[in-house]
């Protein structure tokens, strides 16, 4: 008997759910799926959306799935379709369309939608987004940005945060001006301190985007732009609204499962209903921070693993965020809040405004509890490797927090400058393992030019990359010699 | 004091001989001579295209060794006494009579190596396929090669280590080189990319800062086990930032939008967080690729020795692919072959599933063309066998081999899991080895017979590039040695073969895998030793003229010019995904160990370990371990350390590297008994390739005296 699960909610989270399930059950021995996914578009990958915003990628580029492919995999979707509510009772929902489907497991992967601010005029008196203003959020989104941005339009993008930063980089990418406008003291503040948010401004600005913050927008004047609380007026044709996102919980809610910011879910991601699970933006996990792919992901796999027959607990996701920008890195995890004085912990920072550069890192137990790595890539990949393995960190902190800075003494052997002050032991020619020492000696019993070095002691007779090196030693025994003679040196030793 | 001299003297008749290098597969020009009057002298023959290393300079002390064999061994009692080749070849053919006829053909296996030349490998093959009737061959070349051939089959319909001629790097702006430590492995070999060191193209994708490393412009240390993931951040980052080449991508491969759904979903920063590298360095290796005007994507073992290894390489190859490099004059991706002659030892019929010619031994045609050149019935001859480490793993056990014949091979050093592989071949009821020291598997054997070595035989081996070159005799072998074809053909006549079915002369045998390899993918038909002589450099394929004895063929230097060799004549992405490594480190085991080799040393060991100037340099294993690594393990510099694995263990002298990364530790694979790296390697193999996963396993380190945890 095979279970016939239903599927809530066909984006990154539900698709990966029926693609999880069919790499455990193939042939779809032990599971049936319906999914039912309210855009009209095949599923796709969310996280690229800044790629096509700015040009990169097409919308067929980022799609999840070859055409086909559920077809090809057993799976019945059900495309333009959104569950209006669940009779938990009779293990069945009912489609906006009037269609009932039964189920025997529910999954709620209905993610989550932008939010808008009651700002005047935002929304018309249609209840639909006002001509000139729209979210960022879907792949529609995408297009209708695309057609409002054209030609270097001027853009306000509402809300600094993740989303309205990748928006507003993507369309200065495009040759438009856009002023990003932000209620805060500084950008990202859920994922930056102060000192970040401020970095992280000033490299933005460098790039061409205007960033007020503190600024809150009052009223949206069409054709003219946002006025703010403070009666400047942001000139802006068009409004991208990026100032957070709702998880999607009314059925869940009307049925009378718990939910709270979310609908919770266990480490099986089971609701308060045995047989309604939820995934992705639209749950709440005691382990994780809501809004990114990789929780959405490791929960399709745990669940993918439960619904066919091996338990798999998920037991939360260490959240890294990292903003998708180009020309920007940066890299925010765990507390990232912690002072400098916090005696429970050893917290490093460093800022270089002049060069873009923030780095702050909180160490806990010998263990990283927390990051900023912006326009440190290096050690944005380091810190990240410690944090998720919960590896002990290094001693030496400082070299952890600046990434490739921390030179290691490399580069004297290759260095073909100054033969002087390289070891004696140091090997020059690696191929045939010939140490400085031993052209020196033969330098002395008469291999006075490179054939004869090479002839006595076979240096350069491999690759020959060393050749250089070993003609600088020549020069210099032959100048030390000359300045011996003269007198005024010592001889090498 | 340059040149390293054999005491043994030079054939009387002979000067100066052109030759090649004994050990890796660039098989770097030699010029041997008489130097006074009674040893020999090694020189680089063209310094212009890269010298010698330290192992070639030194190439010729094992000529006249005291660890050199020049007796037959038979075991007695336990121990092993000098024999007659009468004695022990009777011996030998004997029990391979009596076994085979009590168990079956299949009851005697052989094993060979990527050492062997074309002729050794071709009539290595045929002996097991004719001679033993055996479906159970395979060879070294298994852990070398396997998954790169296998993958390059799939992207381009045919396996060339690099389908370009090597000096056509020269001209290269970039170069990738995945899992590559040439400054060690090939050191000459650098010399042919100083143009893209210069121009700071070189990029090196290796979890540790090697002497290749070292010299990179752009170093990628990933997560070991993670190549895969790399690949496709990479791939993912050339799309992203607008640098697929689409006109080449449409009208030369097919299945890149399959590829690229899988590679969609690795964007550089998700990468980042599985490989740990920077997602900025992927975008910059995709950015120094694409604009060079030249660029090259080269893998090696380091990225193919996995269980995912065949896959892995795919994905590097989609990447050359997106790209548009290969098929292309001056760019292109190619693999870095490991052995002399891993290129042409795997093409000539001692691989399980294959003949001569680079066929595949289920394919009716392929039988029915050898089984005519060879004189039997096509359905005489076996089908696929067991692969090397399966082989191995089966000696002994009821359903498998109990007889094994071993040619220029170490397995009891160099395979994985070599505690298990020793066990196997104890339990074997005959051990047949050849080889020209007393090797660690020669030790095993029940009879070891001594054979000749590179500098005292003539034939001919096929460097990385597919080229064809001339192995000269420059002196005359130690009374008592025979060359491996002296023993095929003792043996096959004493297993009831006509004498001609078996040639003893090199040549001859060279003549016959002409023919065998006419029309198949690896046609040497137009290759003939008076044009090798000549100096001709002879690229596979080369197929003969109309009239045989009259090959007018030039070769070709470059494959995929016009055409893949897909039937439709197109390239093929492969849809490949990242998994990781089959043994991920736990809290038992919290370390990643990784293999590989030193400047000093080649493959097991067995011949450089015997060589003075090469074992002073480095004459015992060390492991590599980040110092906050060895200090909390309780370990200083220069400490006995256990490397220790679900396996077993591997004592080895610590070596604290400050640029390792600080959960890895690095092993070289040279070196036996209880320093054996392959001790705690993991055999899980690749589903294609059925390559071992040599390159990555789990591991703790701790002193060496200390009693271990139950």
């Amino acid at each position: 008997m095979r279970t016939r699960v239903v599927i809530a909610g066909y984006g990154m989270a539900g698709a990966r759910l029926a693609e999880e399930i069919r790499r455990r059950d193939p042939a779809g021995e032990r599971v049936a799926i319906v999914a039912i996914g309210d855009e009209p578009h095949p599923p796709y990958n969310r996280v690229l959306l800044s790629n096509v915003l700015a040009g990169a990628m097409s919308a067929e580029s980022v799609r999840l799935q070859e055409e086909g492919w559920a077809v090809a995999h057993g799976v019945e979707v059900r495309r333009g379709r959104e569950v209006v509510s669940i009779d938990r009772d009779g293990r069945r929902v009912s489609l906006d369309d009037g269609t009932l489907v039964g189920y025997d497991v529910l999954v709620l992967a209905t993610g989550a939608r932008a939010w808008v601010p009651p700002v005047e005029g935002l929304i018309g008196d249609d209840g639909e987004l006002a001509p000139g203003v729209a979210t960022f959020r879907t792949l529609d989104d995408c297009a209708a940005i695309a057609a409002g941005a054209r030609g270097g339009v001027r853009v306000a993008v509402l809300g600094g945060g993740l989303l309205g930063l990748e928006a507003a980089r993507g369309l200065a990418a495009r040759g438009n001006a856009v002023t990003v406008v932000h209620p805060r003291a500084h950008l990202m503040e859920r994922q930056l301190d102060h000192g970040a948010g401020q970095v992280l401004a000033q490299v933005l600005r460098g790039l061409g985007v205007r960033v007020l913050l503190n600024s809150r927008a009052a009223r949206y004047l069409p054709g003219d732009g946002l006025k703010l609380d403070d009666g400047r007026l942001v000139e802006a044709d068009l409004v991208v609204v990026a100032a957070g996102v709702r998880p999607q919980t009314a059925q869940a809610w009307v049925a009378g499962l718990d939910v709270e910011g979310g609908v919770l879910v266990d480490d099986d991601l089971r609701t308060s209903d045995p047989f309604i699970h939820a995934i992705g933006d639209c749950a709440r996990h005691p382990g994780t921070v809501p809004g990114l792919v990789q929780p959405a992901w490791e929960q399709a796999a745990a669940l993918a693993a439960l619904l066919t027959g091996t338990r798999s607990p998920y037991r939360g996701t260490k959240v890294v965020t990292r903003l998708k920008a180009s020309g920007v890195d940066l890299a925010a995890l765990g507390d990232v809040h912690a002072a400098p004085d916090d005696p429970c912990a050893e917290v490093l920072w460093l800022s270089e405004p002049s060069r873009g550069r923030y780095a702050k890192l909180v160490v806990r137990d010998e263990r990283v509890a927390g990051a900023i790595a912006l326009g440190v890539p290096d050690a944005a990949a380091a810190i990240t490797q410690f944090y998720d393995r919960g590896l002990p960190v290094p001693p030496d902190r400082l070299a952890l927090l600046l990434g490739r800075a921390m030179p290691y003494g490399e580069g004297a052997a290759s260095d073909g400058g100054n033969p002087a002050g390289l070891p004696g032991t140091s090997v020059v020619c690696r191929c045939n393992a010939v140490s400085k020492d031993t052209l020196v000696a033969a330098w002395r019993s008469g291999a006075r030019d490179l054939t004869a070095l090479a002839s006595a002691t076979r240096a350069t007779t491999g690759c020959g990359t060393c050749t250089d090196q070993v003609c600088g030693i020549a020069r210099w025994l032959a100048q030390s010699e000359k300045a011996q003679a003269a007198g005024t040196a010592h001889a090498p030793s | 004091m340059s040149a390293a001299t054999s005491t043994r003297p030079a054939d009387a008749t002979v000067g100066a001989v052109d030759t090649h290098c004994p050990y890796c597969a660039l098989q770097c020009g030699m010029t041997l001579s008489r130097a006074g009057r009674a040893s020999v002298r090694v020189r680089p023959r063209d310094p212009s295209a890269g010298g010698l290393c330290q192992k070639g300079w030194a190439a010729a002390a094992l000529l006249g060794s005291p660890a050199r064999l020049t007796t037959p061994l038979v075991r007695d009692g336990g121990a092993l006494r000098p024999a007659s080749w009468d004695e022990a070849a009777g011996l030998v053919a004997r029990r391979i009579k009596e076994i085979t006829a009590d168990r079956g053909p299949d009851a005697v296996a052989v094993f060979g190596g990527g050492g062997l030349t074309n002729e050794k490998a071709y009539l290595l093959g045929k002996f097991a396929r004719v001679a033993l009737g055996t479906s159970q061959v395979d060879y070294n070349g298994r852990f070398c090669m396997s998954s790169a051939a296998a993958a390059a089959h799939r992207a381009f319909g045919l396996d060339r280590g690099l389908p370009f001629p090597l000096t056509d790097l020269e001209g290269a702006d970039a170069v990738l080189l995945a899992g590559a430590n040439p400054a060690e492995t090939m050191p000459p070999f650098l010399s042919h990319l100083r143009r893209a060191m210069d121009a700071g193209g070189l990029i090196v994708v290796d979890p540790r800062r090697t002497p290749t490393a070292e010299r990179a412009a752009l170093h990628l240390a990933p997560v070991p086990g993670t190549d895969l993931a790399l690949a496709l951040g990479i791939f993912h980052a050339a799309v992203a930032d607008g640098r697929l080449d689409h006109g080449f991508v449409g009208d030369r491969t097919t299945g890149f939008d399959e590829a690229w759904r899988v590679a969609a979903a690795w964007w550089p920063e998700r990468v980042e967080r599985v490989t740990g590298v920077a997602a900025a360095d992927q975008r910059r290796a995709a950015a120094i690729l694409a604009e060079a005007a030249s660029a090259y994507v080269l893998t090696a073992r380091g990225t193919e020795q996995h269980s995912t290894g065949v896959d892995t390489v795919g994905a590097w190859i989609n990447l050359a692919l997106a790209l548009g490099l290969p098929g292309r004059r001056g760019s292109g991706w190619g693999c870095l072959t490991g052995q002399g002659n891993g290129q042409g030892g795997r093409e000539h019929g001692q691989k399980a599933d294959q003949l001569p010619g680079y066929r595949r031994i289920d394919d009716p045609a392929a039988r029915a063309h050898v089984a005519g050149v060879w004189g039997v019935e096509p359905s005489a001859l076996p089908g696929p066998g067991r692969s090397a480490f399966e082989l191995l793993d089966a000696l002994g056990t009821p359903d498998g081999p109990s007889a094994l014949l071993v040619f220029a091979s170490n397995p009891v050093v160099s395979a994985p899991h070599s505690a298990r592989v020793a066990e196997r071949l104890a339990a074997l009821d005959l051990l047949v080895v050849a080889d020209i020291v007393l090797s660690e598997t020669a030790r095993a054997a029940d009879v070891v017979l001594p054979i000749t070595q590179w500098a005292e035989e003539d034939g001919t081996l096929t460097n990385l590039e597919g080229r064809v070159l001339l192995r000269r005799r420059a002196l005359a072998p130690p009374p008592g040695v025979r060359t491996d074809l002296e023993v095929l053909h003792d043996l096959a006549v004493r297993l009831g073969q006509p004498p001609e079915r078996f040639p003893a002369d090199p040549e001859t045998v060279f003549t016959e895998l002409r023919a065998a390899s006419e029309g198949g993918p690896a046609d040497y038909s137009g290759v003939t030793w008076d044009r090798l002589r000549a100096g001709e450099r002879l690229h596979w394929p080369v197929p003969a003229g109309p009239e045989f004895r009259r090959p007018g063929h030039q070769g070709t230097p470059r494959l995929f010019l016009d055409r893949f060799a897909h039937p439709d004549g197109r390239a093929r992405f492969a849809a490949v995904d990242h998994k990781g490594p089959a043994e991920p480190p736990d809290e038992e085991f919290p370390l990643y160990a990784i293999t590989g080799r030193v400047l000093q040393h080649y493959q097991s060991g067995a011949q450089t370990r015997r060589v003075e100037e090469l074992r002073a340099a480095v004459p015992e294993a060390y492991v590599e371990v980040h110092p906050d690594t060895a200090q909390r393990a309780g370990l200083r510099d220069g400490a006995a350390a256990a490397v220790v694995g679900r396996r077993g263990r591997v004592l080895a002298t610590v070596r604290c590297v400050p640029s390792m990364r600080p959960d890895v530790v690095f092993l070289p694979f040279h070196f036996p008994g209880a320093q054996r790296a392959n001790l705690v390697t993991n055999p899980a193999l690749d589903p294609v390739s059925r390559m071992p996963e040599f390159k990555v396993c789990a591991v703790r380190l701790s002193p060496a005296g200390e009693r271990e945890a139950q």
